[in-house]
């Protein structure tokens, strides 16, 4: 492949955003008839890096290079045109409408509208030629996932790409789907198509990739072809060795197993399997990280214990009493305290007060409900006290906390959720967006209730922090528990192994 | 933030209770003004019609009651509304449940004529109550259950509910001395609600009142207040605090079509004495504009239920000069729109600012 042309050529791509910068100097090479493998955790840049080669995103430094001249993009239509075709994680299809139609749509040739027959018959053929299985004729809606991805891809290749960006393809299918997709994949790549799959799955880099480049913190750490690396290399790269093994939480004495879950299956809201037979326990005074890439079955496992989620199979304990049903009352009735992803989505009510979101599971019970009403003086009381003790700064406690700053919010959220002693916290990457301060706090906080005898299950993408807080650290990969691993005999390429759910 | 020339157009962060204020009422005159040049467009005397208007609401003791008269369903029916509106409900039903309660309390009437009037008004008032909540529970259940939107079954279940008052007042309730009309025989005096003087006010008005006062309590004190705000604000936030979603729809509906009801009892017992088709001028839809103009509190909907009772029998005095009545109807709706967009646009803020600001395209948010 060497000596041609490569179709995209991306040099020294960086691009910011507010806070941080997302891509850092990026090279990227693509040739015609290649299959390329954009790997890296969540936040390391992949889906920057391709919005940016597809127009959506103007890079603030670099140049894009098609066919060796160099090109600008000024809107997604530009690069559309030069034949670069994005399906992304979430479809963009029109539910009521037919497969014909949906790709059909918005394309620029032919300019006046194809007859319904000719249409159908165009698309029938593409289908044909690159094995995507889908009837032209049905409506979106009636299609399962994996045929909808065939739709997207269709368009994609109906609008004449030659480069096709597919972004974590598989992590919506089905076994048996993703193998179909790979089929197609390589069918395409022989014809002349460059694509690259953006993913973190590196039994899928090993299988599928022709060449692998392995992003890590917005910068290019490395370029291998097929077989250079093995899945312990790659894992490495992706997870970086800069990774601090150096702070580690201090031993404590543990108590007894106050959080037990036993097999716990769940589905995602899309209604697939999104958590497959966990079981672990977490005993006083412990903290219990789970590690891995987002999507891969944290949120369904903290929804689990918290209520907010049904159990599709196994039992979830809270000190000896199992949590019956999906009920989130019971569960904070029990003593679990949650500390949610979104905190201004769920965790806290924006536009309600300081006062009315410090009362949001103390409002059932004295002093704070008097009989059918809400005690106004004791709401205010509480509040002052829990304002006070976390030196959350308010601008009134009865101005509504859309107004606050993101480390006030968590604090507030922190003094709300362990105001009354909880026997298990589930906490939900607690330090994201916060700045050293505020990660800071969330930390001695969390010690402090481990100190004081919580059950902690805490969920982060972070690395460092799982590491540097919890004992032992677990990884859910594709829903299940990769494996369970005590923080000592914890390193960076055991668990990005696990991370990437390579087979050993 | 957008930039239109030298103008910055920016959201504020908050509304202060002031703007919006001032915004609702800056919307009323200008709809008013709106009116003044249609009015003189078609050839009258913008001052003179409106001269006759005021008069005709509030010149005088009489005038005044007729204003509150007017008002008395509306402020059921904008609380109606109110209620639901606060958990993101839209009960466009309570003309239907009105007619309901008009025909639930008018049934007690009529099996109950000579019982005593202490005893017959407040079990009317708990039959319409009764009437229109259970007009509502459909819609109600059906939404908390399987997700069916509220705004069509309430909708589509007004027309039901209007023509089984139809039914009953050419049928089995038909008065036989009507001599054809469709109109119940009249109620008893036991059955008829007390009236203050020589007016047409009627104590409806001060169940009106209490309604609100009770709505306005329910929604600032209780606990089941208190969850409506949350849910309202925020669906996840309160399934995280684990409130019983579903059970607050209904009992959410359940309320307002109880509220709507007592408006089709007080109607029928305090106004036409008497069961027919014509209780309601649209007292369930104007409820809507009453409850958003009001902001969906309950003091809120007090002051616009009597605006819009005073632009009506305003408009009834216009009937007696040549100016076309449907002035009125100009009005109301100049009124609600305006208030609508103005609401909208008290959110943003508009600045002079003519440096040159990096133009960041709108597609570009940290991801």
């Amino acid at each position: 492949m060497s000596g041609t042309t490569p179709l995209v050529q991306l040099r020294g791509i960086v691009k910011r955003f507010p806070g941080l910068v997302a891509n850092d100097g990026v090279d990227l090479e693509l040739h015609a008839g290649e299959v390329h493998a954009l790997l890296g955790e969540n936040g390391a840049g992949k889906t920057t890096l391709m919005n940016v080669l597809t127009g959506l995103y103007r890079p603030d430094e670099g140049e894009i290079l098609l066919d060796g001249r160099p090109v600008a993009f000024r809107a997604p239509r530009q690069a559309i045109e030069a034949g670069i075709g994005m399906v992304h994680q979430h479809f963009r299809l029109v539910d009521s409408l037919t497969v014909a139609e949906n790709v059909l749509l918005g394309s620029r040739s032919p300019r006046v509208w194809v007859g319904r027959r000719a249409g159908i018959r165009q698309v029938a053929e593409l289908a044909e030629r690159y094995r995507l299985q889908v009837h032209p004729e049905a409506r979106i809606w009636q299609l399962s996932v994996g045929e909808q991805q065939r739709v997207e891809i269709l368009k994609a290749l109906y609008r004449g790409a030659r480069l096709l960006i597919l972004d974590e393809p598989s992590a919506v299918l089905t076994p048996q789907e993703a193998d179909a997709l790979w089929d197609t994949v390589r069918e395409m790549a022989s014809r002349g198509e460059a694509i690259v799959v953006i993913t973190h799955k590196l039994d899928e880099v090993q299988a599928v990739a022709d060449r692998i480049t392995v992003l890590r913190r917005g910068r290019n750490v490395g370029v291998a072809v097929r077989g250079e690396l093995d899945s312990r290399a790659l894992a490495l790269l992706m997870v970086g060795r800069d990774v601090s093994l150096a702070t580690r939480p201090e031993p404590l004495e543990h108590g007894e197993v106050v959080l037990r879950i036993r097999g716990a299956s769940a589905r995602s809201d899309r209604g697939l399997p999104a958590l497959a037979d966990v079981t672990l326990d977490v005993q006083a005074g412990q903290v219990f990280g789970i590690a891995g890439v987002a999507g891969n079955g944290q949120r369904e496992l903290a929804e689990v214990v918290t209520g907010l989620r049904p159990l599709e199979a196994g039992s979830v304990e809270v000190a000896g009493r199992p949590l019956h049903g999906a009920s989130a009352r019971a569960a904070i009735d029990a003593g679990v305290a949650h500390i949610p992803e979104d905190r201004l989505g769920s965790g806290l009510v924006a536009g309600l007060s300081a006062t009315d979101n410090a009362i949001l599971k103390a409002y059932r019970r004295p002093p704070v409900s008097r009989g059918p009403l809400v005690d106004r003086r004791a709401s205010r009381a509480l509040t002052e006290q829990l304002l006070a003790a976390f030196e959350v700064s308010a601008v009134s406690p009865d101005a509504p906390v859309r107004l606050m700053s993101g480390g006030n919010l968590q604090r507030l959220l922190l003094a709300r959720e362990t105001a009354e002693r909880p026997k298990v916290i589930v906490a939900v990457h607690p330090t994201r967006g916060l700045d050293v301060g505020g990660t800071e706090t969330v930390r001695r906080v969390l010690r402090e209730q481990q100190e004081a005898g919580a059950a902690i299950l805490l969920i982060s993408e972070d690395l460092d922090e799982v590491l540097a807080l919890a004992d032992p650290v677990g990884v859910l990969h594709d829903g299940r528990l990769a494996g369970v691993l005590p923080r000592e005999r914890c390193d960076v390429e055991e668990l990005g192994l696990l991370m990437g759910g390579a087979t050993p | 933030m957008r930039r239109l020339g030298p103008l910055v157009v920016e959201q504020r962060r908050v509304a202060s209770r002031w703007t919006s204020a001032l915004v609702r009422v800056a919307a009323i005159a200008l709809a008013l003004g709106l009116g003044a040049l249609i009015l003189e467009a078609g050839g009258y005397s913008a001052r003179d019609s409106y001269r006759t208007m005021w008069d005709a609401a509030f010149a005088n003791r009489d005038a005044l009651a007729e204003t509150l008269v007017a008002a008395t369903p509306l402020i059921f029916t904008g609380l109606a509304v109110a209620v639901a509106a606060r958990m993101l409900l839209w009960n466009i039903g309570a003309e239907g449940q009105l007619f309901l309660g008009a025909a639930a309390a008018s049934w007690l009437a009529f099996s109950f004529p000579d019982a005593p009037r202490g005893l017959l008004l407040p079990a009317m008032v708990v039959a319409g109550a009764v009437g229109g909540a259970a007009w509502a529970a459909g819609p109600g259940v059906l939404r908390a259950s399987l997700g069916v939107s509220e705004i069509v079954t309430t909708l589509m279940l007004n027309f039901v509910a209007i023509l089984f008052v139809d039914y009953l007042v050419h049928g089995p309730w038909r008065d036989p001395e009507s001599s054809g009309f469709p109109l119940s025989k009249p109620f008893t005096t036991s059955a008829i609600l007390p009236s203050f003087g020589d007016t047409r006010l009627h104590a409806g008005f001060l169940i009106a009142l209490g309604a609100a006062i009770v709505v306005w309590t329910l929604l600032r004190s209780t606990r089941f207040g208190y969850e409506v705000r949350v849910i309202g604000e925020s669906q996840p936030a309160a399934r995280y605090a684990g409130m019983p979603l579903r059970r607050n729809i209904v009992v959410v509906m359940l309320v307002s079509g109880g509220l709507a009801g007592i408006a089709g009892m007080s109607e029928v017992s305090g106004i036409v004495f008497r069961i027919q088709p014509d209780i309601s001028a649209g007292f369930g839809y104007t409820g809507i504009i009453v409850a958003t103009l009001g902001r969906f509190s309950a003091p809120g909907v007090v002051v616009a239920a009597i605006l819009f009772g005073a632009l009506q029998v305003g408009g009834y005095a216009l009937q007696t000069t040549e100016v076309p009545p449907s002035i009125v109807q100009v009005l109301q709706g100049a009124i609600l729109f305006i208030t609508v967009g103005a609401e909208v646009l008290a959110r943003y803020r508009v600045r002079w600012s003519p440096g040159r600001e990096k133009r960041t395209p709108l597609a570009e948010k940290a991801p």
